[in-house]
């Protein structure tokens, strides 16, 4: 397991009165012809609060995740993100998109574009920034994310955490409310999971509200407000990172035996 | 030279101007109805995609020096007088359009699927997504192929022969019957097809390794 070292400390964020979650489920059904992976999951995460899923391979966190932007439609309870419902008549999928961003295990950047023009692709097209608007955009991500001297590389030419860190800058030009992250740093020799998470520690210190699968138990426990743990399609156990400590269920203690 | 003179082999270039002529307006032409084609083959419009399967099939399943004839005799019971080079343009048109239709349908298909994902998340609206992200890959992925297909242009302009357009292949039979020398002629016609194609495949090659490299 890596252990990060982190400049800043992240403080937990408590739910304040009246605020309204930035991810709601409520009793969220999902299948996949007749494989049902979701089974009825509720879960809140209220702004500024960071949740981490963990759970066994299969148990639906990715599945979950994808919901919270739209690329799995749910088929059954309400999910609202960023004040709006996914089922509602009148909802605006790309307009949740400008709100959510995403980072994948596999970074899917652009290969035939540079680190800064896929940093601002879609600020220009889809927000409208001029060519200096962009650029000085551009030089703002790429330094949260300590790739400054990068911006006309090609992703060819980087590392795979440098590839990543250009992902999480790619997501955050849009200025997105929300951060979702699935599994950023599997995918990675392990000497390289550190500098991601660090970026992502970072985020988490600044406030952003983020929901984060991972296999990195030292890391979920010390950025989450909220780690969750799911089995077969449900939430089984949730609560803060102390959890993981004394666990309540015969499965969560197996989990977290298991060293995964 | 070899019982054919300087004068005749010019004969004979002339003939490979024309080859070359209507080699690029198949191209252009099968550019312009081909692009479309694979667009609306990879679209989830029902009717697109059945239309453009069809005309593929259809087009593919007919020898090209018959879509010659249909087009060159074809038109011309409708009373427009075509003359040989257009129809015979029109005819390369419809087949190269049909092949690099599917040449490009594949293309297009083989950039990663997450790579839609990951302009679907940025919010870009599927035509941004296309432009943006899908086409410059595809176009890179489609530069051997597609060299390779402006090969087969070539060689296959000469079944305008069966409508009496004037190409190389015309002009070296024309020849022969002036001068009763096939061997040399022949021969001669070949090495000026082969020295048109060559350069263009050994491109689609180079550019192919060059990928390969790349994408190691
Ligand atoms: N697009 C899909 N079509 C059909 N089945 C799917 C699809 N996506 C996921 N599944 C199935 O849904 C179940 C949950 O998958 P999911 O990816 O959410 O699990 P996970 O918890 O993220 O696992 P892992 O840790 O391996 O990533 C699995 O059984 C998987 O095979
Ligand atoms: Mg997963």
């Amino acid at each position: 397991m890596t252990v990060i070292s982190m400049n800043s400390v992240h403080t937990p964020v408590a739910p304040q009165d009246g605020a309204q979650p930035m991810v709601s489920f409520r009793d969220v059904h999902k299948s996949f012809g007749a494989l049902e992976v979701l089974k009825g999951i509720d879960l809140d995460v209220m702004p500024g609060q960071v949740a981490a899923l963990i759970g066994r391979s299969g148990s639906g966190k990715s599945t979950a995740l994808r919901c919270i932007n739209g690329l799995e439609k749910i088929n059954g309870g309400e999910l609202t993100v960023c004040g709006r419902n996914l089922r509602a008549r009148d909802f605006e999928l790309r307009e949740l998109r400008k709100e959510v961003g995403i980072v994948f295990q596999s970074y899917n950047l652009f290969p035939h574009l540079t680190v800064e023009q896929n940093v601002t692709l879609a600020p220009r097209k889809v927000n409208g920034l001029d060519a200096a608007e962009s650029r000085a955009l551009a030089a703002e991500v790429l330094e949260q994310v300590g790739l400054s001297d990068k911006a006309l590389s090609y992703p060819e030419q980087l590392s795979g955490g440098q590839q990543q860190r250009v992902a999480i800058a790619r997501s955050l030009a849009m200025r997105p409310k929300l951060m979702l992250f699935d599994e950023v740093t599997s995918a990675l020799d392990p000497e390289l999971t550190g500098e991601v998470l660090r970026v992502i520690g970072k985020l988490a210190a600044g406030g952003m509200t983020m929901v984060l699968v991972t296999h990195e138990m030292a890391f979920a426990r010390q950025v989450a407000d909220l780690v969750v743990y799911m089995h077969q399609g449900r939430v089984w156990e949730a609560g803060k990172g102390t959890m993981l400590d004394d666990p309540q269920t015969v499965e969560l203690r197996q989990f977290v035996g298991s060293g995964l | 030279m070899l019982g054919v003179s300087i004068d005749q082999y010019g004969f004979l270039v002339q003939g490979a101007f024309w080859t070359i002529v209507l080699s690029l307006m198949g191209f252009v032409g099968g550019t312009i109805v081909g692009l479309p084609v694979a667009l609306a083959r990879i679209s989830r419009g029902w009717f697109l995609c059945r239309v453009s399967s069809a005309y593929v099939q259809f087009v593919q399943g007919i020898p090209l020096p018959v879509i010659m004839f249909v087009v060159y005799f074809g038109v011309s019971i409708y009373g427009f007088d075509v003359n040989a080079l257009v129809a015979a343009a029109i005819a390369m048109t419809l087949y190269s359009s049909a092949y690099l239709g599917e040449i490009w349908k594949g293309c297009i298909q083989a950039v990663p699927k997450t790579q839609w994902e990951a302009g679907e998340c940025l919010a870009l609206t599927s035509v941004q997504r296309f432009i943006y992200v899908i086409l410059p890959q595809a176009l890179r992925i489609a530069v051997p192929p597609t060299v390779g297909f402006l090969v087969q242009i070539v060689k296959n302009t000469s079944y305008s022969v069966v409508i009496g357009f004037f190409d190389l292949t015309y002009s070296a039979k024309i020849l022969n019957n002036a001068t009763f020398k096939p061997f040399v002629i022949f021969t001669a016609a070949a090495l000026i097809y082969f020295a048109i194609c060559f350069p263009l495949s050994r491109y689609a090659r180079r550019f192919e390794l060059r990928l390969h490299r790349r994408n190691a």
